[in-house]
């Protein structure tokens, strides 16, 4: 395990939701599962993140925003899409304003189903999506060469 | 030779203002300016052949023509003032020219007639130092004035183009300032003295509309009454003596001359705008700003400090010494603190130079050797420094029709050469290797030694200093949208001019243990008969830091390598476009602006201006009452 | 002191530093009752984003902070070499200058305002620290660190008014609670994340390295207050950290009034206090 895997940090957005996987992912990082023991730090921050944690569905109104803090990323990176409404639009899917899952905006890297979702999961996504974040760096490496 | 070179640095520039004036057209100025001054500086770099020289020299007087034509000026003076008193009804002003006309006379034709003056000239290496940034800075903001006042008037056709009177005010101030330095005779000291307060006050109100004219009078009413105090205090200095000449004086008994001695400290005061005389000078900011670099900060308010400069050996270890340091010290701690919530260009660097010239006047104040050595070094460095940011913001102002730092922001791209300049000159203001803060850092040790509590009014001056000019640099480095570059406006004899007031503050730090080991370093070994220096320890390690500092603009090497641009955090709601706009929540397109912070509530100006008043008006009394006693 | 000890510094700070960070992030955690993450995570941080991707705003911005990092050696370097400790001072104002510089540079709302805010806080420590400079003079008769640390006596005898100025300035130095507002550490977060919002990757880890030369160095500050016994030293100086972590867990961020306020304050009554003792009682 390199220094990438030991060193995940958080940007978390919530989009078009019931709130529910939000707090969810906040109860995550809270210290009863202090899961800054892996190193895992929310920073609020794109520029800084490994890992994004999208929680809710995406409408019209937050498509540009989750691609704006996308692109705003340092490579590598991973996304997760947490929850049932992230991954595919859940009970709100057929609202006239939702267009679907996170996977409607950016690339996703992860489904992790839910309703809501529970920190356990979260916490195995992001330990899953380290590896996910070694395979890119190495796919990076490669490329440089 | 000496002597002759003297006398044609003093007469030169009159010459040359009698052609301006007479001739009054407007294609002569380069064709008089430019070689008068190139002319004028090198003259003055030709007194550097002097400073070689250990002791002062004196220039007997052969002349009895003189002492006449002295008084006719003053007189003709004093009639010019009182003209315009009458006529604007300046009663203050009126009653101060009044009664130093008649005490001039009534000295002049009583105790006064059997005056003997053996040595009405002299130069020494504190007189070729000051000699040397009236002529050098002096010649560059000249020349630079020719562009800027052609283009002050492009933009302005509200004011009377009335450049013939301009220029050639500039330049009798220029000879009037070289005659303050190299004056012995104190009574020629006055006329000089007094000529730079006519010319300042000509050329504040050289716009001529209300507000002009009522600063200008301001102006006026603070420097006469300094210059009373300087009359009065030289009087009395003869009566009691039958001493009329600098270096004769300096030799008496401390006890002997110490009211004299606090009575001009008070006009050199008056002169640096000290607290509680301060606001004339931030109201003379309405003059054209070559005027603002070339009067109100490089020299003519530096004729003050060098007035009480000289008396430091006189102050040291005096109670009046002590409280003259005070008036500095306060007046560098409130002036700083002001300039964190000034927003105009102009106003910061105004109560910046009041803030260093306190601090000079508390040098003064210690007298020890080692305050003096930073006291006349800080006179140098501040008058390159501050007279290159003047003419910085001057061409800022000319080329963008505002002055105000904020809106500075991108002047890295909008004006870029004028923005590194800014950056050198703000450098040169305040940053570690160079010469304004190894000034202050050896004032700094040489206060305390004498008083650790003065230093506290340092301490905390210097604290505020930082702050609002790293603000000020952040806004000309920031970029908050895309600009276009444009520099149309700064004609090339003006980029010769900033490029050499640029090149000058870094080359003085680079060489300043010369420089100090040359002028200053020999001075102070003639009046204290010790030897000051930084220690060469010290020296390598400036040297070191000044050296990475200047490396700096080899990290453009590394200009966007490696790196991928993307837009800046606003939440993920940027438009997109590389610009600081964002989308509001009904999808609107909304422009950002970013404010630096100016704190009102803790240093706004007015609470804290009367605060200073108030103290400077105790210390200064303090000064006279106990230099009376 | 000498040549020695300086470049001992400039090889050993990053790792000292690196585990102070360390131990303070396990210990704060320990404190909030979590078990907290690997004492060596700093450097694991630092190591990741060395392999990030570089993002900037504005292409010259990680120059101002490349400066930064030198200068900040520098300082500590010049301190630990047994300098001028005025001198040293003004080495890491002009490296805080360029770190400002940097945050103005990436020209992005959340970096201006941490400039802003870091500018303000140097404002705040700077006179506490100078007056530090200045009493350790008054008291030892020189400036230089290598005689300062010579002295016989503790200078905390001498000085303790001087010492609590410094204690309350130190929260700023170290990034932390109550007066983390320019930027801050771990997962504090500080308008979204003050002055080094804009930067990322590579730069990045070099800001957090100069962080770590700069925690040496300030301990190191706080060292010369008991430098007559190196044991007693390293103890004590062990000792203010701890403060700090229970100051850091115990308190709320204040705003910049408070810290203005206070740590002005503070200077100009504790260490006035000191300083006037120091001149009743004679000095050289």
């Amino acid at each position: 395990m390199s220094s990438i895997s030991k060193s995940p940090w958080v940007i978390h957005y919530d989009g078009s939701s019931c709130n529910g996987c939000d707090i969810e992912v906040l109860a995550a990082l809270m210290p009863r599962f202090d899961v800054e023991r892996f190193g895992v730090i929310n920073t609020g921050n794109p520029k800084h993140a490994d890992i994004l944690l999208l929680t809710g569905s995406i409408n019209e109104q937050n498509k540009p925003v989750v691609q704006n803090i996308y692109n705003q990323m340092p490579e590598p990176k991973v996304v997760l899409a947490l929850g049932i409404c992230a991954t595919s639009g859940g009970i709100f899917r057929e609202c006239y304003n939702v267009m679907g899952g996170a996977d409607k905006a950016v690339p996703v890297d992860l489904y992790v189903p839910g309703c809501a979702i529970r920190p356990e999961a979260i916490i195995d996504a992001v330990v899953q999506a380290l590896g996910i974040l070694e395979k890119k760096r190495a796919a990076m490496n490669a490329a440089a060469v | 030779m000496m002597l002759s070179l003297i006398v044609f640095l003093i007469a030169f520039p009159l010459i040359i203002a009698l052609i301006l004036g007479a001739v009054r057209k407007s294609s002569i100025y380069p064709v008089v300016i430019y070689p008068a001054s190139v002319i004028l500086m090198i003259a003055s770099l030709g007194l550097i052949w002097h400073g070689a020289k250990a002791k002062a020299s004196l220039f007997p007087a052969h002349t009895n023509w003189v002492e006449p034509t002295i008084l006719i000026i003053e007189i003709l003076i004093a009639v010019y003032l009182l003209l315009l008193a009458f006529k604007r009804k300046d009663m203050v002003v009126t009653g101060f020219v009044l009664v130093q006309t008649a005490l001039l006379l009534a000295f002049h034709y009583g105790p006064g007639k059997e005056m003997h003056v053996a040595a009405n000239l002299f130069m020494d290496q504190f007189s070729v130092l000051m000699g040397l940034i009236v002529g050098v800075i002096g010649g560059l903001i000249a020349v630079y004035a020719v562009g800027y006042m052609q283009d002050f008037h492009h933009h302005h056709h509200e004011v009377k183009d009335n450049r013939p009177q301009f220029f050639s005010l500039i330049f009798v101030f220029l000879s009037a300032m070289f005659g303050f330095c190299f004056s012995n005779n104190l009574f020629w000291m006055f006329l000089f003295w007094e000529i730079t307060t006519v010319c300042s006050f000509l050329l504040i109100r050289y716009k001529q509309d209300e507000q002009s004219i009522a600063n200008a009078f301001w102006a006026l009413r603070w420097n006469l009454l300094g210059g009373l105090a300087f009359l009065v205090g030289i009087i009395f200095l003869y009566l009691n003596t039958h001493v009329a000449e600098m270096d004769k004086m300096l030799l008496l008994p401390k006890m002997l001359i110490l009211l004299p001695v606090s009575l001009l400290c008070f006009a050199g005061m008056t002169k640096s705008a000290q607290l509680p005389f301060s606001s004339w000078l931030v109201g003379a900011m309405v003059a054209p700003t070559p005027v603002s670099a070339l009067l109100h900060s490089s020299t003519m308010v530096k004729a003050g400090v060098y007035l009480v400069l000289r008396f430091a050996s006189v102050l040291e270890g005096t109670t009046v010494g002590l409280l003259v340091a005070m008036v500095g010290g306060v007046t560098f701690l409130v002036a700083s603190f002001i300039c964190i919530s000034q927003n105009d260009a102009k106003k910061v660097l105004a109560y910046s130079t009041i803030a260093n010239l306190g601090l000079v006047i508390l040098c003064a104040g210690i007298g020890s050797p080692e305050a003096v050595w930073a006291g006349m070094l800080l006179i140098v460095f501040h008058a390159i420094s501050k007279g290159l940011l003047f003419l910085c913001v001057g061409s800022v102002e000319n080329q963008t029709g505002s002055r105000q730092i904020e809106d500075m922001s991108g002047l890295v791209v909008r004006m870029p050469k004028v923005a590194v300049m800014i950056m050198i000159g703000i450098a040169g203001m305040f940053l570690a290797p160079f010469g304004m803060l190894i000034s202050k850092w050896v004032v700094l040790r040489a206060v305390i030694l004498v008083n650790p509590l003065i230093s506290f009014l340092l301490i905390f001056g210097s604290a505020a200093t930082l702050f609002f000019w790293v603000k000020w640099l952040g806004k000309v480095i920031m970029v908050e949208r895309e600009y276009k570059t444009n520099e149309s406006t700064v004609v090339k004899a003006q980029w010769l001019v900033l490029g050499s007031l640029a090149a000058m503050t870094i080359l003085i730090c680079a060489f300043f243990a010369p420089v100090a080991g040359f002028l200053v370093e020999p001075y102070i070994a003639n009046i204290y008969h010790q030897v000051v220096s930084l220690g060469s320890g010290n020296m390598i390690i400036v040297a070191i830091m000044l050296t990475m500092v200047c490396m700096f603009p080899l990290t453009f090497l590394d200009y966007g390598k490696g790196v991928k641009v993307v837009d800046a955090y606003l939440g993920g709601a940027n438009t997109g476009n590389k610009s600081m706009q964002f989308l509001g929540s009904l999808r609107d397109v909304k422009d950002m602006d970013m404010k630096n912070y100016y704190l009102q509530d803790y240093f706004s100006e007015a609470r804290l201006m009367r605060l200073g008043v108030l103290v400077g008006i105790l210390f200064v009394i303090a000064v006279v009452l106990i230099g009376a006693i | 002191m000498s040549l020695f000890t300086a470049i001992l510094y400039v090889v050993l700070a990053p790792l000292v530093g690196g585990l102070i960070s360390g131990l303070d992030r396990k210990i704060s955690a320990r404190m909030q009752g979590r078990i907290g993450p690997p004492i060596l995570q700093p450097f694991y941080d630092v190591g990741k984003l060395f392999k990030k991707e570089n993002l900037v705003v504005r292409r010259s911005q990680n120059m101002f902070m490349t400066f930064f990092v030198i200068l900040s050696v520098f300082t500590g370097a010049l301190f630990f070499a047994g300098g001028d400790l005025l001198l040293v001072i003004f080495a890491l104002t002009l490296a805080g200058v360029f770190f400002v510089l940097g945050g103005y540079k990436s020209s992005s709302p959340y970096s201006f305002i941490g400039a802003q805010r870091e500018t303000l806080q140097m404002m705040s420590y700077e006179p506490a620290i100078i007056i530090v400079a200045v009493a350790m003079f008054m008291v030892t008769g020189s400036f230089q660190v290598k005689d300062i640390v010579s002295y016989p006596r503790p200078l905390i005898m001498d000085l303790p008014g001087v010492f609590i100025a410094f204690l309350f300035i130190l929260p700023i130095k170290f990034r932390k609670s109550p007066f983390d507002l320019a930027t801050s550490h771990h997962a504090h977060q500080e308008i979204v994340k003050g002055i080094t919002t804009e930067f990322s990757g590579r730069t990045l880890a070099l800001i957090e390295i100069a962080h770590w030369y700069e925690y040496v160095f300030v301990l190191g500050v706080g060292y010369l207050f008991f430098a007559n016994s190196v044991w007693v030293g390293l103890l004590m100086t062990f000792l203010i950290f701890e403060l700090l972590l229970i100051i850091d867990n115990a308190t709320a961020r204040v705003r910049w009034q408070w810290m203005l306020v206070g740590s002005w304050g503070m200077a100009f009554l504790a260490g006035g206090v000191n300083i006037i003792f120091l001149m009743m009682r004679g000095y050289p």
